[in-house]
């Protein structure tokens, strides 16, 4: 491994000649293996006494070079790569893969595909949030709201199960619509689900919203204003929480999203509390747009006429749409032919984390841990 | 928009049109990086999505570099692209937008184009000391740095 003084040029430490014991400033290494890192991210963080001076992310321990494999499959066989960039929202990602080939394609899926894209959306944004929940509180020290999360994401789990065989990582879109028609019982499956869950929403913020530890622990730490979201290219409820109410299925719908009635939670303050508060907002408007949809799926094919080769003619798109972390985008070159020439993954946690440093300066090293988890990074995501 | 930047920058602007709804022009890479400062300032791109690139190899210009920009005020988005030669710098626009840090890092590491003024500009997803950068169109899939992974991973290849 690299010494990590190689690393710590910018920090405009000064001449490290003195030991560390008569030092104030300490440089020493959280991860890769930590398990408040969730997953391989090695932070490098300068700090006087608890306060931190400055970080430094080291990335790319998960990296597969999944934009160079792209450019070895064809459109088909590059899908099911995809749901193992964010593994916590398989389907998210799917879901824009599909959209930005069908849009290189100039075809559209089918309404009835589109209400099953967004049923299926949305539930994963509720697994990915529940996950991001349980494990948050427990970095944090609350052990119980992880217990209880992983309990109700099971449920999506088996949902997805029933659906396409596979629990995580499920490639349950093709391009130009669905594969699979919807089981015998799908909406009513899901509708117990919905009726399951309600409630159990309102439990976790029980446990937590007024809970005295949680709020000294997460309010004012890592604050974060709305232009400085903007201008470090934050997106989804980090910058929401700032107060910039922006979300992609309203400023450009994709799928069925503007046949729905939704809002857009924001926060004010921009610290870890309010990201708290607008995920569990989130949760609740998730629900709302499955129970809208789940009703009144309309009947008719779930493929769009796709050809069998799939060879979009030569240009350049770029679609996004709105994961549960934030804006997920495509960039795709085609050349004509059977592979796509380029594939290019925008990926909402990778500069998402890019924050960090901004958010955790002058906080503990506590806080760290509080910001790591707020940010909701997924690291295969941030290392592709 | 097109017409005001037109008459700003008159013929550096080679191509700005339009592809199945989505807004891109072609600059001259003289341009870069005062159209993108004008795009932001004048036109409210205030938000960069994405820096990438692509490789042609048998172009003159064997490179592509892209900035993808959205605008929150006008909910509108445009592709900004230039053509460089091998080995050209390309400005750094973290200045411009802070986002633009690790994305340039990244371009970095996986073509070699180098971003002049760049804060801190060495390789983010691959160990530092990695040879060649795999997007590259002449990096096989299959070819790796065998150097590295002997020395680091002490195994004879990772194949």
């Amino acid at each position: 491994m690299t010494d990590p003084s190689t690393y710590i040029s910018h920090l405009e430490l000064g001449e490290r000649d003195e030991t560390f014991l008569d030092s104030n400033e300490l440089i020493i290494n959280m991860g890769p293996q930590h398990p408040a890192t969730h997953g391989v991210l090695r932070v490098i963080l300068k700090l006087d006494g608890e306060k931190v001076l400055g970080t430094e992310c080291v990335i790319g321990y998960l990296h597969r070079g999944v934009e160079k494999i792209a450019e070895n499959r064809t459109y088909a066989m590059f899908n099911p790569y995809v749901d193992r960039m964010d593994y916590v929202a398989a389907v998210s990602n799917g879901l824009g893969y599909c959209e930005a080939v069908e849009k290189v394609l100039n075809v559209e899926a089918p309404p009835r595909a589109n209400y099953i894209r967004v049923i299926l959306a949305e539930l994963n944004r509720l697994a990915s949030h529940m996950l991001w929940l349980g494990t948050h509180a427990l970095d944090i020290g609350a052990i119980t709201p992880l217990f209880y999360t992983f309990r109700d994401r099971e449920e999506i789990l088996k949902i997805f199960e029933k659906y396409c065989g596979a629990r995580l990582t499920t490639h349950a879109f093709r391009i130009g619509g669905c594969l699979y028609e919807t089981y015998d019982g799908f909406e009513k499956d899901v509708t117990k689900f919905l009726d399951f869950v309600t409630p159990k929403i309102d439990e976790y913020e029980e446990l937590l919203t007024t809970n005295r530890i949680w709020v000294e622990r997460t309010r004012n730490v890592g604050k974060i204003s709305g232009k400085e979201c903007i201008a470090l290219g934050v997106t989804g409820p980090v910058l929401r929480a700032s107060g910039v109410r922006w979300d992609l299925r309203k400023a450009q719908p994709y799928a069925a999203y503007s046949e729905f009635d939704f809002e857009i939670p924001i926060g004010q303050n921009g610290d870890t509390y309010d990201r708290y508060l607008v995920r569990m907002a989130e949760m609740r408007q998730s629900l709302h747009i499955i129970r809208q949809a789940v009703g009144k799926i309309p009947e008719g094919p779930i493929m769009a006429k796709v050809p069998k080769v799939i060879k979009p003619p030569v240009g350049e798109i770029y679609h996004s749409i709105e994961a549960p972390k934030g804006e997920l985008g495509y960039f795709i070159v085609s050349d004509g032919s059977t592979q796509p020439y380029r594939v290019r993954v925008r990926p909402p946690s990778f500069v998402n984390l890019q924050a960090l440093d901004m958010m955790v300066r002058g906080q503990l090293v506590a806080d760290v841990i509080a910001v790591i988890g707020t940010l909701d990074i997924v690291l295969g995501e941030v290392d592709r | 928009m097109v017409a005001t930047l037109k008459r700003q920058f008159g013929s550096g602007i080679s191509e700005a049109s339009t592809y199945l709804g989505q807004n891109y022009m072609v600059v001259d890479r003289s341009l870069i990086p005062e159209i993108l400062q004008v795009l932001r300032d004048q036109e409210q791109f205030d938000y960069c999505v994405d820096i990438t690139a692509v490789h042609y190899l048998t172009r003159e210009k064997p490179f592509d570099a892209i900035w993808i920009l959205y605008s929150f005020a006008r909910n509108e988005r445009i592709r900004v692209k230039t053509l460089i030669a091998e080995n050209e710098a390309l400005p750094s626009s973290v200045s411009i937008w802070p986002t633009a840090n690790w994305l340039e890092r990244e371009v970095y590491d996986m073509f070699g184009i180098a971003f002049e003024g760049h804060p801190d500009l060495k390789r983010i997803l691959l160990p530092e000391g990695w040879k060649g950068h795999p997007l590259r169109k002449d990096y096989g899939i299959i070819q790796q740095d065998q150097e590295w992974v002997q020395k680091n991973l002490g195994i004879e290849s990772g194949q």
